[in-house]
């Protein structure tokens, strides 16, 4: 079984900010995301999101240089103003050719 | 008992007001009770449905030159009152530009609620009136009216006057506030309901008529969850403070009078304007919110939010709309 490093992306947002975060992500060359639903307790108190509905968790698995691309790219157009946290962590994959997209070179 | 108290009484003594308020104490003595999030949007989209269909059916009765001059009456008090009240909280609140201008949003645009709730108690009221006119059908054409244009001249006033404003290009947001779920919902519910003329509205009249007790029931259970939400933004008041709180209370009853006194002019019954008060009052939460947060997200959540769910909103269904009611009474006879 050939198991490949990648990076994981994971940003938990207020849910308004989904749809352009997830295309923010596909511009910056990833292939895909997740999201789901979610709730919790942050530093701005019991919800990250003051707008009725709940926060999302969006997670997306890079390359590396996508990857920074993309907390790049997070942190500079919503931390100033909205409820939006970002970490990277490291995961395995397997068929790492999902996670490039289409057209793209190997390597 | 007078003619205002019994008003008021009747008002209290609605199964609407009732069901807000159980829901507004079992929140308070931490119930577990809520509306489930599903219901909550399943009943909002029959309510915004029956109104569209039902005004549609009496929009294609109705002769344009009648119609003519509340719509321009109703476009009139939407670009009115979001400068109003802008200008009120930068020149006397001395709040940011993007707060003013976020809460400017909120009471510019009308709460649909709001509307239906004036829309059954000042029919029901109005009807006991001695040689009373009934309340014009066609009004939920003036709701879809006032829906828009206040959001968009607000957050105008908000990105022309801050060069913080998040960069969003204005075609997205006229999309936004133009093809959300009570626009779509209201403006398709009249287009069908213009359409399918009385004798098809005849068919589906017993589910969707507002008069009926199927839409009344199902906005008592609508109201127990907006009463549970209120509620639940009464924590926000120390952060709102005493001066927003006051605004909450005195700007609806500023922008009713406007809307009285235009009402009036336009032609509109005592019914029909009392109804257009209570819109001119009322403060969107369901367009509004998400709209201001995407364009001014430097304007403050917690004072929109609570000014319009917990402050503005009971205040129009509890004492609102039967003083509404009651101004345009006397406005009405001060002419005759």
């Amino acid at each position: 079984m050939e198991l490949t490093k990648l990076r994981m992306v994971t940003i938990v947002a207020e849910s308004i900010l989904e749809e352009r975060i997830c295309a923010r992500a596909l511009e910056l060359g990833a292939s895909g995301f997740t999201v789901v639903e979610s709730r919790g307790h942050g530093s701005l108190g019991r919800n990250a999101g003051e707008i009725p509905g709940v926060n999302v968790r969006i997670e997306i698995v890079v390359e590396d240089r996508v990857a920074e691309d993309i907390l790049q790219g997070i942190s500079k157009e919503y931390f100033n103003h909205y409820s939006v946290i970002c970490f990277l962590s490291d995961v395995f994959v397997l068929r790492q050719d999902k996670y490039r997209k289409k057209g793209e070179a190997q390597g | 008992m007078s003619n205002q108290s019994s008003i008021l009484s009747a008002s209290l003594l609605s199964p609407i007001t009732l069901c807000f308020c159980l829901g507004v104490f079992a929140r308070l003595i931490k119930s577990e009770l809520s509306v489930p999030k599903e219901i909550y949007l399943g009943i909002s989209l029959y309510l915004l449905l029956a109104l569209g269909l039902k005004g549609g059916v009496e929009l294609a009765a109705a002769p344009f030159e009648i119609i003519a001059g509340p719509a321009v009456a109703t476009l009139l008090l939407g670009c009115l009152t979001p400068v109003i009240t802008y200008i009120v909280l930068r020149r006397i609140g001395r709040l940011s530009v993007a707060d003013s201008a976020g809460i400017a949003a909120h009471y510019g645009s009308v709460s649909a609620v709001t509307f239906i709730a004036a829309q059954s108690f000042v029919a029901d009221a109005v009807a006991q009136l001695p040689g009373a006119v009934p309340l014009e059908g066609y009004l939920p054409t003036l709701l879809a009216l006032l829906e828009s244009p206040g959001i968009t001249i607000a957050l105008a006033l908000g990105v022309l006057n801050s060069p913080a404003a998040a960069e969003r290009s204005t075609s997205s947001l006229i999309h936004e506030v133009l093809t959300g779920r009570t626009m779509m919902l209201l403006v398709g519910g009249l287009i069908i309901g213009a359409l399918i003329g009385h004798k098809n509205w005849e068919m589906v009249a017993p589910f969707y008529d507002p008069k009926g007790g199927i839409f009344r029931g199902l906005l008592c259970i609508f109201l127990l969850e907006m009463g549970i939400v209120a509620a639940s933004r009464l924590r926000d008041f120390r952060k709102v403070g005493v001066f927003l709180v006051a605004f909450g209370l005195i700007i609806p009853v500023v922008n009713a009078s406007l809307a009285i006194v235009l009402g009036h002019y336009s032609g509109l019954s005592i019914g029909g304007t009392s109804v257009l008060a209570a819109m001119a009052a009322s403060a969107s939460y369901i367009a509004a919110p998400p709209a201001v947060r995407m364009t001014l997200p430097d304007a403050n959540p917690a004072y929109y939010l609570t000014l319009s769910l917990a402050v503005t909103f009971p205040f129009n269904i509890i004492v609102g709309i039967p003083l509404y009611l009651d101004m345009a009474k006397r406005y009405y006879q001060f002419f005759l």
